[in-house]
């Protein structure tokens, strides 16, 4: 039953009150650190998701009236409706209560977006499992028994978000597990096979499972290569969770307060009656099919977003192409939205920013005699005084081998990886080579250094540790 | 004799110069003098090369006695300790935006100085303790003595407790850095510390005025005030001499909303102890300069930055002939790190019309290295090289200031483009909205090629150093603006 304003997935159930508790968490790891560098502050400590979900949801409020005062200030007409082919020019809206509104148009643009999939064929899914659409407003923590007292924050709900396999880009499931650790609740993941898929993966000890073995030792609990088959409602209100641990070929329970669903998301096009107007969209993804300038297989139709075939899934991307596909519509320009090498970052606990080809694709792409991957393990400064372990801090350079070398991809782990990354994502468009980036001097002390600093290659075998001074 | 000055080959040199050749059995293939960043990469990479390579360490301690181990200014009284205080106040900071995000904990939350500083002397001491290793392990002679030019290709090293040696060496190169500037005025080196003392001071030092207005003095000032402290800032004239104007004002004025009192226009001409102890009380006596007024304040500590002064002086560089300028005390030297002699090189802040960042000095050192005994030809690229003042409000920069932009290309010429944002972990704690700010340079008659970055905001070395990478390709504001953001993150605007 969950709701929201104007804006879309981003910011009202996506990026913004998902980096904004993923901030919490970070708080909460500062809280800590503090006491190394001389802070003194009486324990107990703990969260209240009370005070940080409405302080979050205000702000996201703010934003929903920002856009409808933006669209207003900008001549937009905003219609609160669900819209609908009637014909290729025609929209047709719906109000709650059904009242309708017909509007013709010359273009159109679609970009309805996706919504997070449930998985039906487990009983209990539908009526007992949230989604993220529901977590960024819950107004009561996701759970409601207090379990265990620890001296430094205390532990008092248990939650478990189920993954699956899934080719969202975006491990918002991930990144929702890991705030909901940070922030103190039991939290559990459970997977049926590997986790950020499409994303790096190469050998065990690459990204994704670093990322997973920071969680790990954050405080997230996994239960890998096992898939739920059922939930229940319990008499004391908590939910029963049954599940096939595969490794084991057993059948497992046990009882929780929440259960969050991250499987993946699908394409928001089912209501929209595209078969009537000749829209194509991909019968295995349900996505809608366009062309490199944003066209559907009619042509004064467009779509962009989550929504269209083959693109990343995010938002600076969707704001970009819809951008460029307006100034192509109305403003005499010609420029086409450009795919390649877009950023990105998944927040989790321990941030992992990327940009460019993954060491696998590179290797396919390429063949691995023709490239060459540079690594690091370092430590931020600012974790030896707080005594942080920096055994997933990492980072690594894919280059190709030849002439030039150029700079084919960047992956980095660690604190602030966005802010990180974004710069090289400018450099790596402006086609940056392994020389250029070595002549590039460091900002000292910073873990952004360390990038232009790295020389170690994996295929010399030897110890990747870096130390900063 | 043009001809032998290029070349470093001393043998012709002296040779020609009429001078008895000393023998080619030198003591080392290189002395370095000074075991800070420049001198040590360099130490390290000679040693990769086999070649016999001696460091030679010292620290003077300072007027209050303080000193420390091997690793130079960076390590022990620079960068690091700085940045370690920075994010003691940066957490202070994150203390009182966590109860916004839901965190409850005591109102009263104080900062304990004593713990902060052991903590940070504890990991300055294993870096310290790392150096030596290394040295070690690459079989680097290292000793802990004074080290100064006696003749030519000998140096006299003398350690703590007076005893003297003389040692032989093909090539030298001076690292020996810079230290903290005193005022000049009385009372100003028996009562006023400087960043040397700040770092390892053995108590809270209280109501505190800083002099200066370098980043030196900004980030002290930034971070003892973030630690809750009383902090005054008397400043001269004007802010960062050398940094964007624009933005250089912008970080007094943030610093100025968060609490730290500006004196400007104002020097000190005198400073006396009304009462001794750890801290004691002093009383700091100011004249105005642009006129008569003279103001009086009391402090516990008075910590002065007002400049670095190159240690060149007293290192026998006149027996050997090294020239420098003697105004600044700065060492000229050409595009490969090379003195007026051949056989003598210098990196690091002591160089004349280069920048005092340790990364420039460990670059400039390892290349040099690489071109004496490994065949390279690699310069330092010294164009472009960003830099960070760990300010309350962090400045990150990469190229051109908007003056000097202005100055070199004409205003019809370049074009600004700026933002002011609010980063998105700023919005639930209600801080500063229209304080982050971004603004990038363009020569426009060159493809609106982006010649100044600058960014004011949260991590902004971590902003910074991407595009500087970017800027180094040759980023166009087309390019720039056809690159895709990370979405939620500061950077991306």
């Amino acid at each position: 039953g969950t709701k929201w304003g104007l804006g879309g997935t981003c910011v009202n159930v996506g990026c913004i009150p998902k980096k904004l508790m993923h901030q919490a968490a970070l708080l909460g790891s500062a809280l800590k650190d503090a006491q190394h560098y001389g802070w003194n502050i009486a324990q107990p400590v703990h969260h209240t998701w009370s005070v940080m979900a409405q302080a979050v949801q205000n702000y996201v409020k703010s934003l929903n009236w920002g856009h409808r005062v933006q669209l207003q200030d900008k001549k937009v007409k905003y219609f609160n409706l669900k819209g609908s082919f009637s014909d290729p020019h025609t929209i047709r809206g719906l109000t709650k209560a059904g009242k309708e509104t017909i509007v013709t148009a010359e273009n159109i643009v679609i970009a309805t977006g996706g919504r997070p999939k449930y998985p039906t064929h487990i009983a209990g899914a539908l009526e007992y499992g949230i989604t993220s659409d529901d977590l960024f407003w819950l107004k009561e923590s996701p759970g409601k028994t207090p379990l265990v007292y620890y001296p430094f924050i205390l532990h008092l709900y248990e939650i478990i978000v189920y993954i699956s396999l899934t080719d969202d880009p975006q491990d918002v499931s991930l990144e929702c597990a890991g705030f909901l650790t940070g922030i103190g609740l039991d939290t559990t993941v459970m997977m049926r096979s590997i986790p950020l898929r499409g994303f790096d993966q190469v050998s065990l000890k690459q990204m994704a499972s670093l990322v997973t073995e920071h969680m790990e030792s954050y405080g997230t609990k996994f239960l890998k290569r096992c898939f739920p088959t059922k939930v229940e409602k319990l008499e004391s209100k908590r939910l029963q969770v049954t599940w096939k641990n595969t490794d084991l070929g057993t059948e497992e329970t046990d009882s929780f307060d929440t259960v969050m669903w991250a499987v993946g998301r699908a394409p928001d096009t089912e209501t929209l009656n595209l078969e009537t107007v000749g829209v194509k969209t991909n019968s295995e993804t349900g996505k809608i099919i366009v062309d490199a300038s944003e066209a559907t297989s009619v042509p004064h139709i467009y779509a962009v977003g989550d929504i269209t075939e083959g693109r990343p899934e995010l938002t600076p991307t969707a704001i970009a192409a819809g951008k460029l596909l307006a100034q192509r519509l109305f403003g005499q320009s010609s420029e086409l939205m450009d795919y390649d090498n877009v950023p990105t970052t998944v927040f989790t606990p321990l941030e992992y920013g990327c940009v460019g080809l993954s060491e696998e694709a590179a290797v396919q792409c390429y063949g691995s005699d023709n490239i060459e991957v540079y690594h690091a393990y370092y430590k931020p400064l600012e974790f030896t005084v707080a005594e942080r372990d920096a055994s997933q801090c990492y980072m690594k350079m894919v280059c190709l081998r030849e002439r030039e070398q150029r700079i084919l991809g960047l992956h980095f782990i660690g604190p602030n990886a966005g802010e990180v990354i974004q710069g090289f994502a400018l450099g790596i468009k402006c086609g940056a080579t392994y020389p250029q980036l070595m002549k590039t001097i460091g900002i000292h002390p910073t873990c952004a250094e360390e990038i232009a600093k790295l020389h170690i290659t994996k295929r010399s075998g030897l110890d990747a540790t870096v130390t900063g001074c | 004799s043009v001809q032998a000055h290029k070349e470093d080959k001393p043998q012709k040199l002296l040779e020609m110069n009429g001078h008895t050749p000393v023998p080619h059995s030198y003591d080392y293939d290189l002395i370095v003098i000074g075991g800070g960043s420049g001198g040590l990469a360099a130490a390290k990479e000679a040693a990769k090369y086999e070649k016999k390579v001696m460091v030679l360490d010292f620290v003077t301690p300072t007027p209050l006695g303080n000193s420390w181990g091997l690793g130079g200014t960076c390590v022990n009284v620079g960068c690091i300790p700085k940045k370690l205080m920075h994010q003691a106040a940066l957490l202070g900071q994150a203390l009182q935006d966590s109860r916004k995000f839901g965190w409850q904990f005591t109102e009263e939350v104080k900062h304990n100085w004593m713990t902060m500083t052991e903590s940070v002397q504890n990991y300055i001491g294993s870096l310290n303790w790392g150096y030596r290793v290394a040295l070690r392990e690459k079989k680097v002679t290292y000793e802990n003595a004074y080290g100064e030019f006696v003749g030519p290709h000998t140096v006299k090293a003398t350690n703590k407790r007076g005893v003297e040696k003389l040692y032989t060496a093909e090539r030298f190169l001076i690292a020996t850095g810079e230290r903290p500037r005193y005022l000049g005025i009385p009372g100003d080196k028996e009562y006023c510390i400087s960043s040397d003392d700040l770092f390892s001071l053995p108590y809270c030092p209280g109501k505190t005025l800083v002099v200066g207005a370098s980043y030196v003095a900004l980030e002290c000032a930034g971070f003892l005030a973030g630690l809750g402290l009383d902090v005054t800032v008397m400043v001269r004239s004007i802010l960062l001499r050398g940094f964007d104007q624009d933005i250089a004002n912008k970080i007094g004025e943030y610093m100025e909303e968060h609490g730290i009192n500006f004196i400007r226009e104002f020097v000190p001409i005198k400073v006396e102890q009304i009462e001794e102890g750890t801290p004691g009380r002093l009383k700091v006596i100011a004249k105005s300069t642009k006129g008569n007024q003279i103001i009086e304040g009391e402090y516990n500590t008075v910590l002065l930055a007002i400049g670095r002064d190159s240690c060149t002086r007293k290192i026998g560089l006149d027996k050997v002939g090294v020239k420098i300028n003697e105004k600044t005390g700065k060492i000229p030297v050409n595009d490969e790190e090379q003195t007026n002699v051949p056989y003598i090189y210098a990196v690091g802040d002591i160089l004349q019309d280069k920048l005092e960042l340790t990364p420039v000095a460990i670059q400039a050192g390892r290349l040099l290295v690489q071109r004496l005994y490994a065949g390279a030809t690699h310069k330092c690229d010294y164009v472009n090289v960003p830099t960070t003042v760990f300010t309350p409000l962090e400045y990150g920069a990469c190229g051109y200031s908007e003056e000097t932009a202005v100055e070199k290309f004409g205003e019809e010429n370049i074009e600004v483009y700026h933002s002011h944002f609010w980063p998105l972990e700023w919005t639930v704690p209600s801080r500063d909205n229209n304080k982050c700010y971004a603004k990038i340079i363009c020569n426009i008659q060159d493809n609106e090629r982006v010649i100044g970055f600058h960014v004011l905001g949260p991590n902004a070395g971590e902003v910074t150093q991407g595009f500087a990478a970017a800027i180094k390709c040759g980023l166009t504001k087309e390019q720039l603006d056809s690159t895709i953001g990370i979405h939620p993150v500061c950077a991306e605007v």
